[in-house]
């Protein structure tokens, strides 16, 4: 095949159709409360692990929505589970049940 | 049959309800338990958008309500009902029989050292946004520097916040916010000014145009994110972290001021006042009106009317529209008891 010294790279733009439903509606079972998630920032701003590797629950919930799970994944999975994210949620959300459902259901390939 | 109105709460709403209910011809009587008139309006400075005197306003309102009586420094003690008029013992030892009661009580500011992470009250360098208002009127704040570098702003404290047990947005303080960032860059033109906001409600009229002039003409910097913490340094300075959650990166910026946006409760003296009546409220705290969208002014109890932020945050054009629209409601309330 005839080389032209460049490549075609994959689209980086999200497509929502890649979201996957029923993995969701299992999360959604778990853990009603990724539902009021207003992605504030405060669970990131007060991470512990999140100052030397990314890590934001706020981002990961985002990233699963827009079908990106990997990238998700990749977010949670420096969790230290210290909790700090859970003292501020201003959602009262259940921070680290969320993590590690997240981390339970979207680990399945 | 008497004449009799009762107003409860001497701020911007009783004071455009007493006058609008002096002209129709009632016998008005404010009830204010603080030694002046105005309310929070006697406090502050200027309002948005345009930023006119406060005390235009409350000159404009005060100036309005002659031939009503008032008292000052005055509390209810007790209200009941008696067939179908009110029976209301004032503190001052004067007893009022009524044919209809107006709750204008208004708010309270949350407390913001119940967000104790922000540490109002705790650090040198924080206040309220009332605190600014009496420094913007007064000139003094000790807790305010010469000339501050960074300053910053932060939306929502006491809002939207289930863990202050206050989940709903109190309405006004995004504007308040816009508004104290221009004039505070205006104070200190050197000064960089930060805006930690989750949402910018900027709806009503006039209020774009002033989100724009913050970006444009005063360079104030929005960042959206949630203050999750601030801790002071050896310097007394402050350090704060949020998320950029626009950058998806945790943040932290060293300040010489921070700024904190009290959200508004329902006013404990005001409530008081309800308990003694068993009037409704909702889980926010606030008064429940008889319905949301055609009764606003009117509550479970017939005789007993609701104007301006005992049912909810509001604006100041919404509270004096309440307080008209009150005074035609116990009107036609009064006229229909004939």
């Amino acid at each position: 095949m005839a080389t032209f010294g460049y490549s075609l790279t994959p689209s980086s733009r999200i497509d929502l159709c890649k979201f996957n439903q029923e993995k969701w509606n299992r999360l959604v079972e778990l853990e009603s409360d990724v539902l009021k998630c207003m992605a504030c920032g405060s669970c990131t701003a007060s991470c512990t692990a999140g100052k030397f590797t990314r890590t934001s629950l706020r981002s990961a919930i985002l990233y699963i929505q827009n079908g990106q799970e990997k990238q998700a994944l990749e977010l949670v999975q420096s969790c230290l589970l210290c909790g700090k994210c859970f003292m501020v949620c201003p959602r009262a959300i259940n921070t680290r049940n969320l993590l590690l459902s997240i981390n339970k259901i979207y680990s399945v390939k | 049959m008497n004449n009799n109105v009762i107003v409860i709460g001497g701020g911007p709403c009783g004071l455009e309800a007493s006058a609008q209910l002096h002209k129709m011809g009632y016998n008005v009587i404010l009830i204010e338990k603080d030694d002046h008139l105005g309310g929070h309006l006697a406090k502050w400075d200027r309002l948005f958008p345009e930023g006119i005197p406060a005390k235009e306003l409350l000159d404009q309102l005060t100036g309005n309500i002659n031939g009503v009586k008032y008292f000052l420094k005055t509390e209810v003690k007790s209200i009941n009902l008696l067939d179908k008029e009110y029976n209301v013992i004032l503190s001052n030892g004067i007893t009022i029989l009524a044919q209809a009661v107006l709750m204008a009580s208004g708010f309270d500011l949350f407390p913001a050292q119940k967000k104790e992470e922000y540490g109002y009250g705790i650090y040198d360098h924080v206040i309220t946004n009332a605190d600014l208002e009496n420094y913007f009127k007064t000139g003094k704040d000790c807790r305010i520097k010469q000339n501050p570098q960074r300053i910053g702003f932060v939306h929502c404290v006491g809002s939207r916040d289930e863990k202050a047990g206050n989940r709903y947005c109190s309405k006004v303080c995004c504007a308040t916010a816009v508004k104290q960032a221009c004039e505070v860059k205006e104070a200190f033109p050197d000064a960089q000014v930060y805006c930690f906001y989750m949402d910018l409600r900027m709806f009503g009229r006039g209020y774009e145009d002033l989100y724009l002039k913050a970006q444009r003409d005063c360079g104030v910097r929005f960042i959206r994110g949630r203050v999750s913490e601030v801790a002071e340094d050896l310097n007394k300075q402050l350090v704060v972290k949020a998320e950029d959650t626009l950058s998806g990166k945790p943040i932290k910026v060293t300040l010489d001021l921070l700024v904190l946006m009290s959200g508004m409760t329902n006013c404990s003296a005001g409530t008081r006042i309800a308990e003694m009546l068993s009037l409704k409220r909702d889980e926010d705290g606030f008064f429940t009106c008889k319905d949301t969208i055609f009764s606003l002014q009117e509550s479970d109890k017939s005789g007993v009317f609701y104007a301006g932020a005992c049912t909810g945050p509001k604006t100041l054009p919404d509270t004096l529209h309440e307080a008209r629209a009150a005074a035609l409601a116990i009107n036609n309330y009064i006229k229909n008891k004939e």
